[in-house]
């Protein structure tokens, strides 16, 4: 199986309590506990003040990682595709969809129903930055992270070009939330760029294996962070990813 | 603009929607003229519309292994992969290449949403009753884990939903993969199925017509919601001269409005523009489109306009919603299949449902079938948030 190589130019990540990429590598270098509250939003800035206010929460968090990551690789948005990935996309506007339709479905607000697509957030990403580039949205269960990684490695390379991974999730309030494995809503942003193209910067190798399945992570949410910490950490370290039934992505992080 | 990239073989497909199973129904039905669309009896509280509604859905539990998957989406992934012959070609692709060389890439808008619509129709304390409960059902990728249990692929596997142009997108993701030697062949899957989302969604955007929908006709009035499963097995070009062939692909975003498309078509405009220098081709050697023509007012007057600025008369375009409904997260693969199918018939599929050519098109519109020899088409797909894709096809192998 191939293995795809590009370098990471930009990293983004937000959470509450953890609002940006220097504030998690500094927690996960130094091997300090994760906090569990802080602002519950993030501020979004590459949105219109107009947008940010009606955003919901999956777009705002995905539009702040973008611009985070856009910012350190000092890219042009307009000019990057754009891959996001997310298992359970928005969580509360599913709810409320469905709350709805089973009790008076000719009141859904259009809104709602448009910002309910799983490519919302790149599609309002795509309207702030001016971006027409290509711009997609996977899920793919607990092989969400893996599936973004693949997809955004494979076209960057493809492509020669730089493109920016968004993997995002919230947590839910509703019915739908308690049958899902969820966590506290985050988001990570990468900006890929082909081997050889940004001066500084980590190195990533992806492989997709085949093999015995990895067990469900903790919390989705663990993900991300195993490779936050991968990229935080200043030496070279393997991770595996799930990426579905008996396989996984093999992910090298090297400084 | 991007390189020209090697063609790439569809060595297997199969279409199921409103027009019945598999690739034969879909030809006579575009032969016969016969619309797949009838009168909507699938909600509970009456919305005036068409609707095109794959029949026997009801009547066709998944198999006992796949009994937790069992909801009206994965019965149609079911039923439309049991198409053509798709699922033994596909057991050919795994045991050929290995199960770890193949890709299944899946592509759906609302996934099995009508699962959880029930599930909130019926909650217990707010909470799922338990025949509704496994999270398998309740989530995007829920086709996704269902068909790799069935096929049993071991490459990477992943759920695409870019609303209405995800099924056109698998097609370009599946290309990257295997020109990058990830995997050798991928299995692409197309399924949207009628739920109350859709339906009343599209009804809150006011573009629902009450009346089946009429592609690019003066008096269009809306989109014919439908329900659709498209299967495509996509490997490196090959000795099967006769196996169609995927040239290129554009995908691009309008950075525009979330639910109206760029009023100049700009990111239509660029996607064509990708997909012909990937393909290699110029406008004119087009002979084929089958357009996006959702009938609703914007996106037809804007794609018309496109149209009428790039291509000659010769090249030929059509919407087949009239005969199928707009299949949404399906459309990409529904379109790519009776696209194939009309390039190896000999066949220009008319406008169905359309007697008034809005003035704005150009003469490029059939709005009757023409038979003539058909050697390139293009599939247009185009989704909420801006989404863009188009598809470049080739009957078989070029000389």
């Amino acid at each position: 199986m191939a293995t795809l190589l590009a370098q990471v130019a930009g990293i983004g990540w937000w959470a509450p309590g953890v609002p940006n990429w220097p504030s998690a590598a500094h927690l996960l270098s130094a091997d300090l506990p994760w906090p569990t509250d802080g602002a519950p939003t993030p501020a979004a800035r590459r949105l219109a003040p107009n947008e940010r206010r009606r955003a919901p929460l999956a777009v705002r968090i995905a539009c702040e990682v973008a611009g985070q990551a856009c910012s350190m690789a000092g890219q042009d948005p307009a000019a990057l595709p754009c891959v996001y990935a997310s298992m359970h996309g928005d969580l509360d506007i599913t709810d409320d969809l469905c709350t709805t339709l089973a009790d008076h479905p000719l009141e859904l607000s259009p809104t709602r129903f448009h910002n309910s697509v799983l490519n919302a957030a790149v599609g309002y990403w795509t309207i702030a930055t001016g971006c027409q580039a290509a711009s997609t949205a996977l899920s793919a269960w607990h092989g969400s992270l893996a599936s973004g990684l693949l997809e955004a490695a494979s076209e960057c390379l493809a492509e020669q070009r730089p493109v920016l991974m968004v993997a995002c999730d919230i947590d839910g309030g509703g019915a739908l939330a308690r049958v899902l494995p969820t966590s506290m809503a985050h988001g990570l942003a990468l900006v890929l760029v082909p081997p050889g193209a940004a001066a500084t910067g980590v190195t990533l190798r992806v492989r997709h294996a085949s093999g015995a399945a990895l067990p469900a992570p903790a919390e989705p949410i663990a993900l991300p962070r195993q490779l936050l910490a991968a990229l935080a950490c200043g030496v070279t370290r393997e991770i595996a990813l799930p990426a579905g039934a008996a396989a996984r992505l093999d992910v090298t992080v090297s400084p | 603009m991007p390189h020209r990239i090697p063609a790439l073989a569809i060595t297997a497909f199969t279409a199921t929607s409103a027009l019945g199973r598999g690739c034969a129904a879909q030809l006579d039905g575009l032969r016969q003229r016969r619309s797949g669309l009838r009168h909507n009896d699938f909600t509970a509280v009456p919305l005036e519309c068409a609707i095109g509604r794959v029949a026997g859905l009801e009547e066709a539990p998944l198999p006992a292994p796949w009994r937790p998957f069992d909801c009206r989406n994965n019965r149609l992934a079911w039923l439309g992969l049991g198409g053509d012959g798709f699922l033994d070609a596909a057991h050919a692709a795994i045991a050929r290449y290995g199960a770890e060389r193949v890709a299944l890439i899946v592509a759906t808008s609302t996934a099995s949403i009508g699962a959880t619509e029930e599930a909130y129709r019926c909650l217990e304390d707010g909470r799922f009753p338990a025949h509704l409960a496994h999270p398998h059902l309740h989530t995007l990728h829920s086709a996704g884990l269902f068909l790799q249990a069935v096929l049993g692929t071991r490459g990477p596997c992943l759920t695409v939903s870019t609303a209405c142009s995800s099924s056109a997108k698998i097609f370009a993701q599946a290309e990257r993969l295997i020109r990058l030697g990830v995997v050798d062949a991928a299995i692409l899957a197309g399924v949207d199925s009628l739920c109350g989302s859709v339906l009343f969604g599209f009804n809150a955007l006011e573009l629902v017509a009450p009346r089946p929908c009429q592609p690019f006709d003066a008096a269009r009035c809306g989109i014919s919601i439908g329900e659709a499963a498209g299967f495509a097995l996509l490997e490196r070009d090959g000795e099967d001269l006769d196996a169609p062939r995927l040239l290129g692909y554009g995908e691009t975003s309008d950075a525009w409005h979330m639910s109206t498309p760029h009023p100049q078509g700009a990111g239509a405009r660029l996607a064509l523009d990708e997909a012909l220098a990937r393909s290699g081709l110029a406008p004119s050697q087009v002979d084929y489109i089958n357009l996006h023509g959702t009938a609703t007012l914007k996106n037809d007057a804007v794609e018309a306009a496109v149209v009428g600025d790039l291509f000659p008369a010769t090249t030929r375009v059509s919407s087949t919603k009239g005969w199928t409904g707009h299949t949404l997260g399906a459309a990409g693969i529904l379109e790519a299949v009776l696209t194939v199918l009309a390039l190896q018939a000999g066949l220009v599929p008319g406008t169905l449902n359309t007697s008034t050519l809005d003035p704005a098109c150009g003469p490029q519109f059939a709005l009757d079938n023409e038979d003539r020899a058909l050697r390139i088409a293009l599939s247009h797909s185009f989704g909420f948030g801006g989404n863009n894709c188009i598809l470049a096809f080739a009957h078989g192998a070029r000389p």
